[in-house]
């Protein structure tokens, strides 16, 4: 038993070789050691990456509308996520509240999140 | 319907979705949550705590971007059975449905060794919050691969007798979504120092 075809397949082997060609961008761009083009060689390049894997190996822009809702809902729960905590983790102190002394001094130590009134 | 046939419920969707498709659109949905919450977790303290750049400066750059290199050559593998089996070329199919599988063994291989190396080091899961994330984060990843492997091996096995086929999709949709996570690890892991 098969369904139907639902997609016109592209040429699959030129997406990879854009990928792979992405991949080395991102390795050579890590060599540089210089921060802002080592962040956007690797997480600019991701974010490309995951675009075209999603969209010709996946074949998200051909899937009915459910299924971008359905992913974008999700993702939208990971921003809730990062939004509601983010300040804890990575913020020393906020409106009466702030973390353990001596976690500010030594930002290594497990726990640093714990709060203080 | 024979008496033979098995009934499957493939067709019958409110969404127009083969449901086949849609339970592996709602799999996918739910390891967003969970890869991403953990991926989430990690970008937030990895902010908090620069000092973790030391750690992550012993990850081998070489080992993490064969292992992407190996996964989206599988992709392709896996896109390719789902091309062959649109064309009910069902042997094709599976022969790549097998390339695929063997592109896992690949990249579970290699982290293997690059995991050995990690323990001779004496970076284990309780060497710090990096390393806690690190084995945390691709572990779980690495699992995903393993039972992506084992399903993608039934399958080829139902594929070569053009049995199944719509399966052959399914398990790509899963293997490429795992080839996304990856393409998020690399540079997490191995590249922001």
């Amino acid at each position: 038993m098969t369904t139907e075809a639902h997609v016109q397949h592209p040429n699959y082997v030129k997406i990879w070789a854009i990928l792979v060609v992405l991949l080395v961008v991102s390795v050579l761009g890590s060599m540089t050691h210089i921060r802002d083009a080592v962040l956007i060689a690797a997480f600019g390049v991701a974010v490309i990456k995951a675009y075209l894997v999603a969209k010709n190996f996946m074949h998200v822009n051909v899937e009915k509308r459910w299924v971008p809702y359905l992913l974008v809902v999700c993702l939208l729960f990971i921003a809730i996520l990062l939004a509601g905590v983010a300040p804890d983790v990575m913020k020393n102190s906020g409106e009466n509240w702030n973390k353990n002394p001596s976690s500010q001094s030594a930002p290594s130590v497990a726990g640093a999140a714990t709060k203080n009134e | 319907m024979s008496a033979g046939a098995k009934p499957i419920a493939n067709t019958r969707s409110g969404t127009g979705i083969p449901t086949a498709r849609l339970i592996t659109w709602w799999v996918i949905a739910s390891e967003i949550v969970i890869f991403g919450g953990l991926l989430a977790s990690y970008v937030m303290h990895r902010i908090g705590h620069p000092e973790w750049a030391e750690s992550a400066s012993h990850t081998n750059t070489w080992a993490g971007a064969f292992n992407t290199f190996v996964l989206l050559t599988s992709s392709l593998c896996a896109v390719l059975a789902h091309k062959a089996a649109d064309a009910h070329d069902g042997p094709r199919a599976a022969r790549l449905l097998r390339l695929t599988a063997l592109g896992g063994l690949i990249f579970l291989t290699v982290k293997g060794f690059e995991w050995a190396a990690d323990f001779r080091e004496g970076f284990v899961l309780s060497s710090g919050g990096f390393w806690s994330f690190y084995y945390t984060l691709a572990g779980l990843h690495g699992l995903h691969v393993l039972a992506g492997m084992i399903i993608m091996l039934i399958i080829a096995s139902e594929a070569a007798k053009n049995q199944e086929m719509q399966r052959v999709e399914c398990i790509g949709l899963y293997w490429h979504f795992v080839d996304i996570v990856w393409i998020f690890l690399f540079p997490l892991l191995y590249i922001a120092r």
